[in-house]
Formats: structure tokens, C-alpha cells, sequence
């Protein structure tokens, strides 16, 4: 059910680990649910350095972890926050739609982690806040597209 | 791509036994008759099944003529239930079973409750078992059916089905298990215990899949499930899967004539399997009771990871299993049964089944051992939840 991509994430995952000296650290979702993603980001110079996660959660979850570490290093903090839960699932070759959950995980923590940065750094823009944090099992965090779509 | 296969899935289905597909083959080709047809090839087909219904009469202590073959066990519980519900419908509209049976119990059940009927669901203690003391409580005047599972296809848990048996005989109620994970693992004799109908499915016991039974006794009101042709004396239209139905005759055979020594084999991989697990990993649980059990299940919940992922690393390894979390039961909560028996979500999602059969050796648990303590903790490295703990903080 799983794509050749998501298989490699999940098995031999990128990334893993903590940052001690993070400049930002994320985490989303709740064990309740199943899942729950640790997103840790070194940035210097508003480039985002280093990134490494911890997952609880399916192999979907540990893969869309794995591939959004990758995603966002060497991305400028604006550019980050840019990448869609989309944009980290066509990098896994897709996911089962009953998985797309997990991709919108992977951009939840990548957000949580750079509103942590710019928090600590007095950068925080209010309105960019991101609502979807606290969200139950059933809430899919929609940004720009319907899970439907696949 | 592994090298090895160890297929530790045996609630799920088991492979057809070589001796059951070779008394299954003749019944494809040259044995192909209509078994309602007059000539002989008909008539040949009509013997095939009688001798399988024999069979799985002798099995479980009942009369041929009690049994009546399916298309599944599923079926045969879907039958059960609201065919005694609807011919019984002018005595009571009440219907009692228990909060971890499988689904196609509970959603016949909740259909039924959606066309007024009431159900009363038993809740179950932490290991999974209801007292035959709740059954009792819970009978009304209205109380048509007491339908609860023999064993528990997740968990293992054994009911007192004797005692269930006779209370519901004393109060005059129908009493229906299902008992598709039980029968051909533990002995049952329907006579003795009281049971009114018991549902099987072959493919549980090294039979083929698509063919289940439904047994009921003597002098039980049922309506007809599906209605048409005259077979089943009149009770299951459908020409029958006769090749299936031999299939299942002949594993129900097989199942039953040894089933101490094929008990003895799984209760061995069962107890070192426990007893290993619970010794070298920690934060596990057992899930289920410790002894009330079917022989060959052990159902862990293993702190901190997702069974998912479990599952995906151990196939990775060879190992087929099964588990009760969300991500593999089809929906956004894990299993019912786990969260009947008190587990926290988080717990439940964390979860691994492994049931064993006539294939598995001391050799698959050495190999089991080898790889299931390594993939747990390499879960737990990957886990923000472990973290926590490894830090002297458990409360997360």
C-alpha cells in the first residue's frame, strides 16, 4: 500500500534525533491519536541549517518526518513555511489517502518549529499563527488542498 | 524481500492443508454436479455433502442434520442473529452480547437496534471476560437472544461458555456463539454446554476460505437467511460450494481428531513467547487474561510506539503479525476490544497480535526473539514519547 519512497523513509529514516542546541522545536499531534511528531531546526542566518525529528506514529508518519527534515534544509525560514503537506507527500511518491493525515503532520511541525524559532527571536507575526495545533483525531489541517484530491 | 517468512497471523486465516485441497479437487472437475440434481453426478455431490455435514456434526457434539453450511463465518453470525431476532421477534426485542465481539456481531447487532430492536451490550473486565453472573443480571422478560463469542479473535480471552450455556437454558433465552476463532483450537461440545447455534468458519482451521456453518439446534425458531432454492432443507438457498463444503468436512476432521496434541504445541510457543517478551522488553503488557486463552495467542501492547510501524519492521523481517491500532483497524480509533479492556488510546495503538499454527516451530520464537526486542527499541529511539521516559519522567 505503500509507495517504494515511503518504504525507504520508514525503514532507513533521515534525520532522526534531537538538536541540542535547536533554534527551533515543534511538536504536533498527540498520542491519543496515534501520532505524534517532534520537528527540531538549527537555523543561522534565517537558512534553516539542520533539522532532525522524533515520530511516534505509523510508517507514514515516520516517513513524511523523514522526508520533510530533508525538505526544509537549506530552505530560507520563508521558504519553509511554504512547503505543503502536498509538496511532502509527491515527494514520497504519494501516500494512501487515508494517510494524508500524516503529510499535514509533517507541516504542522515544520510550522510549530519555526513559530518556536521566531518566537524566541521576537519574530513572531500574529496573524501567521497556526491554528490547527490542538486539532482531535478527526480534524485534517487543510491548508490549500482537500484529502479527497489525493 | 526478506529472506525468511514466518507467518504468525493464524487468527487471521491459516494455509489449506495439503489432504484437505487434494479431498477438495476431484469436487472442481470431474465431481461437479449440482448436488439438487437427480442423476449421478448430482447425487454424488449430494453425498460429498452430507459426509462433510457429518463431520462437523461429530465435531462439535451436535446432529448432522443441526448443521446447515454458509458462505462465511460472518454469515453464519449475521444468520444467527437476526434470524432469531425476527422469527422470535412476538416473544421480546431484546438481545444481549458483549462490547469485544467482532464486528459482524456488533454491527448485526446495531442493525437490528436501528429496526427496534435493544441491545445490551456487556461491558468485559480487564482481561476480557464477562461473568456468567452478568449474563444473568442482564436477562429481562423481553430478552430474546444472548449471543457472545466463544473466544476473542484479538485478545484470546475464553468466556465461560458452559455456564453462559446453562444459564440461558434455564431462563429459556436462545443463546448463539460465535466461535469461528475457537473451534479446532479448543474442544466444544454443543450438547453439553448449551448452546443453541455456533457459528464456524473453515478458513480458520486450515480450510478453505468462503465456507463457514451455522449450527442450530433442533427446535430452534430461525427465520431463513437467504431465501430461493430448496437447499439446506429449505434454509440457506444458494447452490452449494461443494468443493468448499468438502474442504471444510475434511479440515474440521483433521482439526478436532488431534486437537490435544496440536493444543499441546501452541500452548508451548504461547507460554515461552510470554514469558520472553515480558522478560526482555520493557513497558509491555499482556493483553487479555493469562491463562483463560486461546493456545495458540498473545496479544502485547508495547509502550511508546504504534503498531503500525510495528508491523511494517517485523514484515521487513519476515514476520507476518497483526495489531489493534488505528492506523491498521480502518479507522481513527484502535481496536474496540483493546479500549473495552480499559487501554488507554495511546496503549491500544501500540499493540501487536501473534497467533500461532500448525507451521510455527521453537525456531520461529528463537528468530522472533531475536528481531522483536531490537525493533521495539528502535521504535522507541525514534519516539518523542520514549524520550520523555528515558529521562526520568514517565508521567507524559
Amino acid at each position: 500500500m505503500y509507495s517504494e519512497k515511503v518504504m525507504d523513509h520508514f525503514m532507513n529514516p533521515r534525520n532522526v534525533g534531537e538538536i541540542e542546541d535547536a533554534d527551533g522545536v515543534g511538536q504536533v499531534g498527540n498520542a491519543k491519536c496515534g501520532d505524534i511528531m517532534k520537528m527540531y531546526l538549527k537555523i543561522d542566518n534565517n537558512v534553516i541549517v539542520d533539522a532532525k525529528f522524533k515520530t511516534f506514529g505509523c510508517g507514514a508518519a515516520v516517513a513524511t518526518s523523514s522526508m520533510a527534515t530533508e525538505l526544509v534544509v537549506g530552505k530560507t525560514v520563508e521558504e519553509a513555511l511554504k512547503i505543503t503537506n502536498k509538496a511532502v507527500a509527491e515527494a514520497l511518491d504519494g501516500l494512501p489517502p487515508a494517510k494524508m493525515h500524516c503529510s499535514n503532520l509533517a507541516e504542522e511541525a515544520i510550522n510549530a518549529a519555526i513559530e518556536d524559532y521566531k518566537r524566541r527571536n521576537g519574530l513572531l507575526d500574529e496573524s501567521n499563527d497556526c491554528t490547527a495545533c490542538g486539532r482531535r483525531c478527526d480534524d485534517v489541517h487543510h491548508h490549500d488542498f482537500d484529502e479527497d484530491e489525493e | 524481500m526478506a529472506e525468511k517468512f514466518i507467518y504468525m497471523d493464524h487468527a487471521a486465516t491459516t494455509p489449506v492443508k495439503k489432504e484437505v485441497l487434494e479431498a477438495m479437487l476431484p469436487y472442481f472437475t470431474e465431481h461437479y454436479g449440482n448436488a439438487s440434481s437427480v442423476y449421478s453426478i448430482g447425487r454424488e455431490s449430494k453425498k460429498a455433502i452430507e459426509e462433510a455435514r457429518d463431520r462437523v456434526a461429530k465435531a462439535i457434539g451436535a446432529q448432522s442434520k443441526e448443521i446447515f453450511f454458509t458462505g462465511s463465518g460472518t454469515e453464519a453470525d449475521n444468520w444467527a442473529i437476526k434470524g432469531i431476532a425476527y422469527a422470535n421477534k412476538t416473544k421480546g426485542n431484546h438481545i444481549i452480547t458483549t462490547s469485544i465481539e467482532h464486528h459482524a456481531v456488533l454491527h448485526a447487532c446495531q442493525y437490528l437496534e436501528s429496526d427496534g430492536f435493544e441491545v445490551t451490550y456487556l461491558p468485559v473486565n480487564e482481561n476480557g471476560l464477562v461473568t456468567p453472573e452478568q449474563v444473568s443480571a442482564a436477562i429481562k422478560p423481553n430478552t430474546i437472544l444472548i449471543t457472545i463469542m466463544f473466544a476473542n479473535n484479538e485478545i484470546g480471552t475464553i468466556q465461560p461458555i458452559a455456564e453462559i450455556g446453562r444459564i440461558a437454558r434455564e431462563k429459556g433465552v436462545y443463546f448463539h456463539t460465535d466461535a469461528v476463532q475457537a473451534v479446532g483450537n479448543i474442544a466444544i461440545n454443543v450438547a453439553e454446554m448449551n448452546i443453541d447455534l455456533l457459528s464456524l468458519s473453515s478458513h480458520k482451521f486450515y480450510g478453505p476460505k468462503g465456507v463457514g456453518a451455522l449450527y442450530i439446534r433442533k427446535g430452534v425458531k430461525i427465520t431463513s437467511f437467504l431465501h430461493g432454492g430448496a437447499q439446506e432443507r429449505g434454509r440457506r438457498a444458494s447452490t452449494e460450494n461443494v468443493a468448499g463444503i468438502v474442504g471444510l468436512g475434511k479440515a474440521i476432521e483433521l482439526a478436532t481428531g488431534k486437537l490435544n496434541e496440536y493444543n499441546a504445541k501452541l500452548l508451548a510457543l504461547r507460554e515461552r513467547t510470554i514469558e520472553e517478551v515480558m522478560k526482555n522488553i520493557p513497558f509491555v503488557k499482556l493483553n487479555g487474561d493469562r491463562h483463560q486463552r486461546l493456545p495458540g495467542n498473545v496479544n502485547f501492547s508495547f509502550e511508546f510506539i504504534e503498531g503500525e510501524s510495528l508491523l511494517l519492521m517485523l514484515d521487513m523481517k519476515g514476520i507476518a503479525a497483526s495489531s489493534g491500532s488505528a492506523c491498521t483497524s480502518g479507522s481513527l480509533d484502535p481496536s474496540h476490544v483493546l479500549l473495552a479492556i480499559g487501554l488507554p488510546h495511546e496503549i491500544a495503538h501500540g499493540s501487536l497480535r501473534l497467533s500461532f499454527g500448525e507451521d510455527n516451530t521453537n525456531e520461529d520464537i528463537d528468530y522472533l526473539m531475536e528481531v522483536l526486542p531490537m525493533i521495539v527499541g528502535r521504535l522507541r529511539e525514534m519516539s518523542p514519547l520514549y524520550e520523555t521516559v528515558k529521562r526520568g519522567n514517565k508521567n507524559v
